[in-house]
């Protein structure tokens, strides 16, 4: 038993990146930034997102996924062959490195969904997408195949993480290699649930990834509304919610970035008591519909789909979140210092406001 | 890292290092090394994100920081000078015992937390929970000076000290001088603000009045020595009217216990 463990509950760095005008740039920019932030984290947690970085395999489903064992690999692709369409799939590129100890089977598949007949009719009579369907599958697959987690599932996007600090896990991906318009990175300082592959940020679901650093004290709440939408959490992780939360509140039930993030981090009633009319009827409307979507619990969150980049504190800011502008580029970070790290000599530098969003959208999307 | 990898030189009388590459522990050590070898006077190149410069540090030291230093800088010092040419993050001066630490930008969250003597001096703008549970004893009254404008709970919990916020030099111009929840939880020390405060941002524990003639004059020594450290104008801060704003009683939840 380690009596000298020592609880810092301001640890986790974050890192993101985005260049509004969709040039994308090596990841080795991001590990600079993630990397002067080294003593946020503790070794048990380290990952990136990264959109932009399959050009070639645009229209394609990118899932990538871990396996503890072999049986959970064949499982997997026997699942992955019979409900979708496997374009190709190969293992993750990596480099092993001393830093990084034992990691599971890493593999990635270009896919679509293979719609079977109920499903067409689905998506005829209700309001069911193909993305519907991909969420499905990566449900399943991390529900019910022991063993075997997709940890990204977008399309021209990717998760790379595991447990090692976020500069050895970017050496193990080689994620210098990549290229990408918008990064996000992640060094965990795990507090509440345990240090695994599975349990290092981003969590993903489509093109959706968050990195987080906080606590989310209201998981069962937020878990167990989330259920009744069809998404199990089974990462182990209070983050987790926040990704299907995103994708419940603006991909499925359509609220601008604006109105869900006052779902997340909703304002006191004493600030909403003191709104005009028809704000006060709005925020009291959200915040009696998306109760259950309420994150509680001190945070700084990036999160990023293929249209922009967000950041957004609880409404107390018991976390940092430093925000930054050069040119096309949008900066945030935990640490001033580690934007600095990339964009030294940057100008525009502001500390966002507790609970609202800093949206950082790109110029031209679909 | 060695230490001894450290790129340390001697520039008119002070101890030159160049941070860059170095981790903030050696960089850290490196300074203590030197302070014990008698040196007094440090100049910091290239620092980005080092964290607890000059922690724990007593005495007669002055240091001057080029870059944007890391996490709780100066806590627990007392005496030494220090002057931050950048920005400067979260926790500046925690605990702080004695001295002054002047940051010619903005300042990050939690400034100047339990700080029970010395300046804190902020040209631009500071976070959140500034000067929390600041305290004070007797001649050792602690002032944290903020030039631009404050966020949310501003002096929380304050048991002493002075508090003075002027919303001048601020980098956000919609924003509101201070935040929400401003001396919630306060029961000793004050804050005067250049302007008045609307009446839902104050914690209930205050009371909004006019500093009295010896108060301003007092006031007025402390913006001299703010205005002295960024070369700014002292008439100019003064010419507008301050508010005071203080608590109701040095002991706001007495009633909430049976003796």
């Amino acid at each position: 038993m380690n009596h000298q463990y020592q609880k810092d509950i301001s640890g986790c760095g974050l890192s993101g990146i985005i260049n509004a005008k969709g040039e994308r740039f090596s990841g080795s920019v991001i590990t600079r930034s993630i990397r002067s932030q080294h003593d946020r984290g503790n070794g048990l947690g380290g990952g990136f997102a990264a959109y932009g970085i399959y050009p070639q395999h645009k229209n394609l489903y990118a899932f990538h996924l871990m396996y503890d064992h072999h049986t959970a690999q064949e499982k997997a692709e026997s699942c992955l062959r019979e409900t979708m369409f496997v374009h190709h799939q190969e293992p993750i590129p990596i480099m092993p490195t001393e830093k990084i100890q034992a990691h599971p089977i890493l593999m990635r598949y270009f896919v679509l969904p293979a719609i079977t007949d109920e499903e067409k009719k689905e998506m005829e009579t209700l309001p069911v997408t193909e993305d519907d369907l991909v969420v499905r599958r990566v449900m399943h697959i991390n529900n019910d195949i022991d063993g075997a987690y997709v940890f990204s599932s977008g399309k021209d996007m990717g998760a790379f993480k595991g447990v090692g600090f976020p500069e050895d896990i970017s050496d193990f991906f080689m994620l210098g290699d990549y290229h990408g318009y918008i990064w996000t990175a992640h060094n965990r300082f795990p507090t509440n649930t345990p240090g695994w592959w599975g349990g290092a940020h981003p969590f993903t679901i489509l093109d959706w990834s968050i990195v987080h650093n906080g606590e989310i004290s209201s998981y069962g709440i937020n878990k167990r509304y989330l259920e009744m939408f069809g998404y199990t959490c089974s990462l182990f992780t209070d983050t987790e919610v926040v990704a299907y939360m995103l994708d419940l509140l603006i991909r499925r039930h359509g609220l601008p970035i604006e109105i869900a993030t006052s779902a997340l981090a909703a304002p006191f009633w004493q600030v909403i008591e003191r709104c005009e009319n028809e704000d006060r009827e709005l925020l009291t409307a959200i915040r009696m519909v998306y109760g259950s979507a309420l994150l509680n619990g001190p945070f700084a969150i990036l999160f990023a789909n293929r249209r922009g980049l967000v950041g957004l504190n609880d409404r107390v800011k018991l976390r940092p979140l430093v925000v930054a502008k050069k040119g096309d580029f949008t900066y945030m970070a935990s640490e001033e210092s580690a934007i600095r790290e990339i964009a030294g000599d940057v100008k525009e530098v502001w500390s966002p406001i507790a609970g609202e969003p800093v949206i950082a959208s790109m110029e031209d999307h679909d | 890292m060695n230490a001894r990898s450290i790129k340390i030189t001697k520039e008119n009388g002070a101890v030159s290092i160049d941070a860059e590459h170095i981790y903030y522990r050696d960089l850290n050590r490196a300074i203590r090394d030197e302070i014990g070898n008698g040196e007094t006077s440090f100049r910091l190149k290239n620092v980005n994100g080092h964290r607890y410069i000059a922690d724990g540090i007593c005495g007669d030291v002055s240091i001057d920081v080029f870059g944007v230093p890391g996490q709780d800088l100066g806590a627990f010092m007392s005496g030494p000078t220090v002057r931050i040419h950048n920005n400067a993050q979260d926790g500046v001066g925690n605990t702080m015992d004695a001295g002054k630490i002047a940051v010619s930008g903005m300042a990050g969250d939690v400034c100047g937390y339990a700080m029970r003597g010395g300046k804190i001096h902020i040209m631009r703008d500071a976070g959140y929970r500034i000067g929390i549970h600041m305290k004070e004893y007797y001649d050792r009254i602690p002032v944290i000076i903020v030039g631009g404008k404050a966020g949310d709970f501003f002096g929380e919990y304050m048991a002493g000290g002075r508090l003075i916020l002027l919303g001048m030099y601020s980098l956000y111009q919609e924003r509101s001088i201070v935040g929400n929840f401003m001396g919630t939880g306060m029961h000793g020390g004050a804050i005067y603000v250049r302007g008045k405060v609307d009446g839902h941002r104050l914690g209930k524990e205050l009371i909004e009045t006019k500093p009295s003639e010896s108060e301003l004059r007092y006031l007025e020594e402390l913006v001299f020595d703010f205005a002295r450290d960024f070369d700014l104008d002292a008439n100019e801060i003064m010419a507008e009217p301050f508010f005071k704003y203080a608590p109701k009683s040095h002991r706001p939840y007495g009633n909430l216990y049976a003796y």
